[in-house]
């Protein structure tokens, strides 16, 4: 079997990978019990800034 | 793991450590460069305007054309203003979600600052010359665009260096959008750019050529549109609208999805602007689908973005800067809207080259690129210059209101024209014969193309309002200002 005649296959299969492949992604995302990692990992911006006592003037 | 006041000390050690030891020079020079190339742009476009309206502004000199200035206007916009945007908040951003300094350092930072600015001198001094390739958004020649590619490799290399060296154990979304416009962007410039030059010239051949090279710069035009102006500047909103609002982003589930269905959509969509052309119909009717199922992963991300807001919507009332990012979140999702209509085809038979492009295109630009630009710079100008708060909100007012006025003149002035273009340019008399002539719709849009001009003037004097604020923000006075942040970080910050 040459890649000519195993083309239409690969293709079909391509698409089928990628839509189980976003599936999946839509799983682990959505996945229950997760909720509070999620929120801990939604705060990393707002806990970036450390206090800087020895330069206050740049602290807002 | 140790408790209490002692982990809490540990943890400012540590903290200003850090913050001591983020790079912030350079990102500095790029917030500057930022404003500068906005204003610059603003005023070729209103340039570039005024002459659709009053063609004797050509001047009768080449290098003044509207043909060269034209891609003086969009560079400076997306390229210029938008990118140096990107670079500056995305090493901002990357140092403090990941925890980490700069890879490469200073040197680093200086590097992308000069270099990435020397593209944008280098590729406008060739626009106003006449040296082009001619290709839309990719108009550099070869010389410019390698040095491109050597400035983008090294962006990359500071970008993904900082991630690795992290001390975040999670890469923070904002980051992921970044990171994707960085890698992107590579991959299109040098995709669309592979050409061969004359020897010793300035000027190259593209290797594609007919409707091939067409979809290739389309394939270009409408990522640079999907990763250069919507994915780096959703990082952008993903980090300063929670640092705005004081809270976390409304759903980090969701900001996952947007990001995986847009990088899995996106990349598809640039048939749309290949309509009706010699490109085969199963490639137009692909690049449709895909535009028309863009629209959900969009909505998700405003979605996203508005509901951080949710509980805090009072800060509108009191911070300028939150204002036109949450703003720029509505034109946003208002654009993603009005484009995936645009690109069904039946649609795009009245739209295509016409005004109603262009109105579309600005809604895009000046509502949610510079609008997230602007909300973004609000927040970073008086931080990174150590300032507590901006010289005046009530000029930031003026900005956001004289700004958003611009805008709705010249949307509103874009569709009347444009769809009274398309439908002049398909209407027949009794006999069959087309109703008007060119230059009759040409003398029609007049009254718009001033409208539109008349938008443009309110978008740039927002601009300079803007600058002169953020210039006396910077050189007010430096005194001691009260320590108002809580200590967030103390509790979190893992003992080591």
């Amino acid at each position: 079997m040459d890649l000519i005649a195993l083309y239409p296959l690969l293709k079909t299969a391509w698409v089928v990978w990628f839509f189980v492949l976003f599936s999946f992604i839509l799983f682990w995302v959505l996945r229950p019990g997760k909720r509070h990692a999620y929120q801990a990992l939604a705060d990393i911006p707002l806990r970036d800034e450390a206090p800087r006592p020895r330069q206050p003037q740049r602290s807002i | 793991m140790p408790e209490g006041g002692h982990a809490a000390s540990l943890a400012a050690q540590i903290g200003t450590w850090r913050q001591d030891s983020y790079v912030d020079g350079p990102i500095r020079a790029m917030a500057v460069a930022t404003l500068f190339w906005g204003v610059v742009g603003f005023l070729m476009g209103v340039l570039i305007a005024s002459q659709l309206a009053f063609p004797l502004l050509n001047l009768d000199l080449e290098w003044t054309t509207f043909g060269r200035l034209r891609p003086v206007h969009t560079s400076a916009v997306i390229f210029a203003f938008g990118g140096n945007a990107l670079i500056c908040t995305s090493l901002y951003v990357v140092q403090r979600t990941c925890r980490a300094r700069l890879f490469g350092g200073e040197e680093m930072g200086w590097f992308l600052f000069a270099g990435y600015n020397f593209f944008i001198v280098m590729a406008a001094l060739g626009y106003v010359l006449g040296v082009t390739q001619g290709k839309e958004y990719a108009e550099p020649e070869w010389y410019v665009d390698l040095w491109l590619t050597v400035v983008w490799v090294a962006y990359l290399v500071a970008f993904g260096g900082t991630i690795l060296r992290r001390e975040e154990p999670h890469i923070y979304v904002a980051n992921w959008f970044y990171l994707a416009f960085i890698i992107t962007i590579a991959m299109l410039h040098i995709g669309n750019n592979v050409a061969l030059p004359l020897p010793g010239h300035a000027k190259s051949y593209g290797l594609a050529s007919g409707v091939q090279d067409a979809m290739i710069q389309w394939w270009y035009g409408h990522n640079a549109v999907g990763f250069f102006l919507t994915a780096g500047f959703l990082g952008m909103m993903y980090y300063f609208i929670p640092k705005q609002a004081e809270r976390p982003v409304y759903s980090y589930r969701l900001s996952i999805i947007h990001f995986w269905s847009l990088i899995f959509l996106y990349i598809w969509a640039g048939p749309h602007h290949l309509h009706y052309t010699a490109l085969p119909d199963w490639a137009q009717t692909l690049g449709m689908v895909f535009s028309v199922m863009l629209w959900m992963p969009s909505w998700g991300g405003m979605i996203n973005g508005l509901m951080t807001l949710s509980g805090a919507w009072d800060k509108l009332r009191t911070d300028p800067g939150l204002r036109f990012s949450v703003t720029a979140v509505g034109f946003y999702g208002m654009s993603t809207f009005e484009g995936p209509v645009m690109s069904v085809k039946a649609v795009n038979s009245l739209s295509h080259y016409t005004d109603w492009t262009i109105g579309h295109v600005h809604s895009g630009a000046m509502g949610w690129v510079g609008f997230i630009t602007f909300g973004a710079m609000y927040w970073l100008v008086p931080r990174l210059w150590g300032r507590t708060e901006l010289y005046s909100k009530k000029l930031a007012a003026w900005h956001f209101w004289v700004a958003t006025l611009g805008i709705v003149l010249y949307i509103t002035a874009m569709w009347v024209s444009g769809i009274m273009q398309g439908l002049m340019w398909r209407s027949y008399d009794e006999l069959g014969f087309l109703q008007y002539s060119f230059v009759e719709t040409v003398a029609a849009m007049h009254p718009y193309y001033v409208i539109r001009a008349l938008g443009g003037v309110l978008y740039l004097s927002g601009a300079l309002l803007m600058v002169y604020n953020l210039w006396r923000t910077v050189t007010a006075g430096t005194e001691e200002a009260p320590l108002t942040q809580p200590l967030p970080a103390a509790a979190t910050v893992p003992a080591e």
